[in-house]
């Protein structure tokens, strides 16, 4: 990878937030499957939501993690296109939502836990996954992983595409790799809202405030996983090095929960999530 | 030029001259294209008597609509402080105090405790006029401790959705609030306290990816746009026009997303008829 250009070469400019949604959609991005590969021993997918189908933009399945048995479940992105198509860029249909649940189940039944890598555009905007109910999917989800009895670490590798990114995010707890990012919305639908103009995603990128560095001074995730200091493209193995060390300590903490302290603890967590706001009361209002 | 061109008028007509004032006073119909009379229209619950259109109303409208009289709010001076100091064309500060100016509420959801039908219930009601309904911190809050309220009291719970989705100037902030309602929407569904969601037009984005599609009964008004995703990204995506009707309460009906399908008229019986089933007749 030494010939490779250096990322900062790339994009110049002195936005920081812009530079980092470059590196977490970076073509040669570690994806779901290049951890779980170096991280998991003996991986077996799991597929199908057992309702309607298989959802090759989530992958699911049971592996060894540094010996423990767990479920893991990833945001798959493609490599080249035919991959891409195939992965529908990573954007999950309601039938990976309801898989990724289908293994949080069996995770639950017998009392393993579950990892989530999360690195998504978006839940995939279209027909089909409107008329399967994309949204009553991503829901369930919110709810059921709430009270799911055994541990959930999630990570974002790459993209937190908003709620299709959540749908597999709501755990005991949430990291970002140091490049990855974390939004409501895009930064070019949110340029595209604001100024009509998806080409001034730059500026929405920096006021979103969608970097791990953002996100964990907002106290929205538990920590930063850094990264190989040209970006996780350029060293896979140390990125998963990385990456092993931050869920091997968050599954040994959790692993000395009880199963109600662990839903306690996820709710208590998400509870105290956006406390931005003031109750004083307006003497002058006059409504 | 044609002879039967008009001419323009020489001047404006003095603006005390004008014997009668129309602007207002009528309405048209965006389903029949009907001229209806504003006050007709109110009268029939601001639904169109000619084609049974349901026009968008506001939260206190939809209160008074729902509740037997007399009402208690709770959060009432709940305002965000903006935790992303968010600025686009203008900041978000000031954005948020035209809204508070325009609609006259501090925030996009109001929470009451009320009687429907002499029974006890909470309800929230977003408002679309404030930023399209969306949900920040506030809206999170507010109806976060509703359920903890109706949880602690054992109050049935209805929530009336009207909204774009998570609030983009509030970032991830927005964005963790669909996880924070869920996971009490979870406690609530433990204790078996009922919880209706009723959605109209429009029920979009993060609030139907989360607690509008949640409820024990999931209901509603008749053409009201609901999805995950906005029609036109939609149409941006496969680069195709929609058919008639998809994503509207018929269709989510059709594909079993919904309980049924309500009629404004009907919606304040349909839902004691439903909490009499729930709770036990009172």
């Amino acid at each position: 990878m030494s010939d490779q250009p250096n990322h900062t070469a790339t994009v110049p400019g002195d936005n920081l937030a812009w530079q980092r949604v470059q590196l977490a959609r970076h073509p040669k991005r570690p994806h779901a499957l290049d951890y779980i590969q170096r991280l998991i021993r003996d991986f077996q997918e799991l597929h199908g939501d057992r309702r309607f189908g298989d959802d090759p933009a989530i992958v699911a399945g049971m592996g060894f993690f540094e010996d423990r048995p767990v479920m893991i479940i990833g945001q798959q992105k493609g490599r080249d296109t035919k991959q891409k198509l195939y992965r529908n860029f990573g954007m999950p249909k309601p039938e990976g939502y309801r898989k990724a649940y289908r293994v949080m189940k069996l995770a639950e039944k017998f009392r393993r836990p579950v990892i989530t890598l999360m690195d998504t555009p978006g839940a995939y905007p279209g027909v089909d996954a409107e008329e399967r109910g994309q949204a009553e999917a991503i829901a369930w989800n919110l709810r059921e992983m709430a009270r799911l009895r055994t541990p959930i670490v999630c990570v974002v590798i790459g993209e937190g595409g908003s709620g299709g990114a959540l749908g597999i995010g709501v755990g005991n707890r949430v990291y970002m790799m140091e490049n990855a990012i974390y939004s409501v919305i895009s930064p070019e639908s949110c340029a595209a809202i604001i100024w009509r103009d998806a080409a001034l995603a730059e500026r929405a990128a920096a006021a979103l405030k969608l970097t791990a560095q953002d996100l964990l001074r907002l106290g929205l995730i538990d920590g930063v996983i850094p990264e190989p200091p040209e970006g996780a493209h350029a060293d896979y193995d140390q990125a998963a090095a990385f990456l092993r060390e931050t869920l091997l300590q968050a599954l040994d903490e959790l692993a000395r929960l009880s199963p109600e302290e662990l839903v306690e603890q996820r709710y208590e967590k998400f509870r105290k999530m956006g406390n931005f706001f003031t109750e004083e009361p307006l003497p002058d209002w006059p409504f | 030029m044609a002879w039967f061109s008009r001419k323009k008028p020489t001047a404006p007509p003095p603006p005390g001259e004008r014997t009668v004032r129309t602007e207002g006073l009528w309405e048209k119909c965006p389903g029949c294209s009907q001229i209806l009379w504003r006050k007709t229209l109110q009268e029939n619950l601001h639904v169109c008597p000619k084609c049974g259109y349901h026009f968008k109303i506001d939260a206190l409208t939809r209160v008074k609509l729902l509740l037997d009289g007399e009402w208690e709010e709770h959060d009432r001076w709940m305002r965000s402080l903006d935790p992303l100091e968010f600025t686009d064309a203008r900041p978000y500060k000031q954005r948020l105090a035209t809204m508070q100016e325009k609609t006259k509420m501090l925030d996009a959801v109001i929470s009451v405790t009320g009687k429907l039908h002499g029974r006890v219930v909470n309800l929230c009601v977003l408002e679309l006029n404030f930023i399209g309904g969306s949900m920040g911190c506030v809206v999170g809050e507010k109806i976060t401790r509703a359920i903890e309220r109706s949880l602690a009291q054992r109050i049935p719970l209805i929530i009336v959705s009207a909204s774009g989705g998570a609030r983009m100037q509030e970032g991830a902030v927005s964005l963790m609030q669909m996880a924070k309602i869920s996971a009490a929407l979870m406690r609530l569904d433990e204790a078996a306290v009922p919880y209706i969601s009723v959605l109209t037009d429009p029920t979009t984005g993060g609030v139907t990816a989360s607690f509008a599609m949640l409820g024990d009964l999931n209901i509603a008004e008749p053409g009201a746009l609901i999805g995950f995703a906005g029609p036109r990204v939609i149409e941006q995506t496969i680069r195709q026009k929609l058919p008639e009707g998809f994503q509207r309460s018929e269709f989510l009906l059709q594909h079993g997303f919904l309980d049924a399908v309500v009629k404004r008229s009907e919606l304040k019986s349909y839902i004691a008829k439903a909490l009499n089933v729930f709770c036990g007749p009172l």
